[in-house]
């Protein structure tokens, strides 16, 4: 019985045609400036602006997140009770992120620090051995 | 019980009689699956995560994903990975409106767009493939990587086990939403949602596709990008 009392809930925050195509267009725009982006970042060498690129990139992929969850999920059109049950939780990864790189990065300091040999190890470069084999030839060898 | 229809704020939700989420059972419950699989995903992309930032050299990923099918030596980093992201997004939106034509009791749309949806989860499983086998070939797996490090120092093999690690399992998530969305197309072909007199199975299966995409996302972003 609930199922079918709940459809009538819903149905009419489907949102229109336009809506769809509205966020299809955001969705494709955000893709196409990540990319560009992603393709400028290939000729950077200074390492703050890597960093800054980075940035605005993990910015625009979480609007391009906000939008899946709230339009294609629906979630936005959700009544409120449902948004915060789903979205609570999800404040978790704030902690689990900060937390988890910024402790990769102090073992990162510390073993500099206190493993010279690793640190040695990691500073020598090493000759590439050969060309990295095309498929073709790859798949003759075997 | 109309009241559902309005989500006002006298509505008693806990009162009982209907759902506090004024959400079926079955797409409550789904959310919270979804949800247990974002933390599931979330920790993967964090340990990754942190294993890079307690590394000093990573290989670049620019190196490593440059070729696209029938391109041979050709270096074309970001391109092929594209068309896969493409792919995804343009599958979510034909999922959309599959879900869109259910609301409206419209059997032909909903077989027109799960089709067009399956086509697309299929065509990405594809690219996958190829790419997992191009890497393959390059001596690249579990546990070798012939990559070096950005900086031209010797790289570990955490690169290639987060890589193969994290896009695997999106990509069983793929095929399990490709599974689904079969499974979805059966049933109304034999009209199953008809006779119950709605879509909601489509619904579910939507969010779960939706879902899939967001991670790839993420999972996009994380290795191929930055």
């Amino acid at each position: 019985m609930e199922d079918t009392h709940a459809v009538h809930g819903e149905a009419h925050a489907d949102g229109g045609k336009k809506e769809i195509i509205k966020v299809t267009v955001i969705l494709t725009v955000l893709t196409l400036v990540e990319l560009a982006l992603g393709f400028w970042l290939m000729k950077i060498e200074n390492q703050t602006t890597r960093l800054e690129i980075k940035g605005v990139i993990i910015i625009l992929m979480m609007a391009k997140a906000f939008y899946i969850v709230a339009y294609f999920m629906h979630l936005k059109h959700e009544i409120r009770n449902m948004i915060m049950t789903v979205g609570v939780p999800m404040m978790l990864f704030i902690w689990f992120i900060i937390a988890f790189l910024y402790d990769g990065n102090s073992f990162k300091t510390l073993r500099n620090t206190y493993d010279p040999y690793k640190k040695e190890q990691s500073t020598i470069i090493v000759e590439k051995k050969e060309e990295p084999k095309e498929f073709d030839s790859e798949n003759k060898k075997k | 019980m109309s009241t559902t229809t309005t989500a006002t704020a006298n509505t008693k939700w806990w009162s009982g009689g209907k759902s506090p989420f004024n959400l079926e059972y079955g797409k409550v419950m789904m959310w919270y699956f979804l949800m247990s699989d974002a933390f599931t995903f979330g920790a993967f992309l964090i340990s990754y995560g942190t294993t890079r930032f307690a590394t000093n050299g990573w290989p670049n990923p620019n190196e490593v994903f440059r070729s696209y099918p029938f391109s041979g030596a050709f270096s074309a980093p970001l391109v092929f990975v594209s068309l896969m992201t493409f792919i995804l997004i343009i599958s979510s939106v034909t999922m959309v409106l599959a879900v869109r034509a259910g609301h409206n009791m419209d059997k032909r749309g909903v077989v027109i767009n799960l089709i067009l949806t399956i086509l697309g989860g299929l065509a990405f499983l594809s690219c996958q493939a190829w790419e997992w086998t191009h890497l393959f070939h390059e001596r690249a797996w579990w546990g070798r990587n012939p990559f070096m490090n950005a900086d031209g120092t010797q790289s570990s093999t955490n690169f290639t086990n987060f890589f193969f690690t994290i896009t695997g399992f999106h990509g069983f998530h793929v095929f399990s939403g490709v599974i689904i969305n079969v499974i979805m197309l059966i049933m109304t072909l034999q009209d199953k949602f008809e006779k119950r007199g709605h879509y909601l199975m489509i619904e579910k299966a939507g969010l779960y596709w939706h879902f899939v995409d967001l991670v790839w996302v993420f999972v996009f972003t994380c290795f191929y990008l930055i």
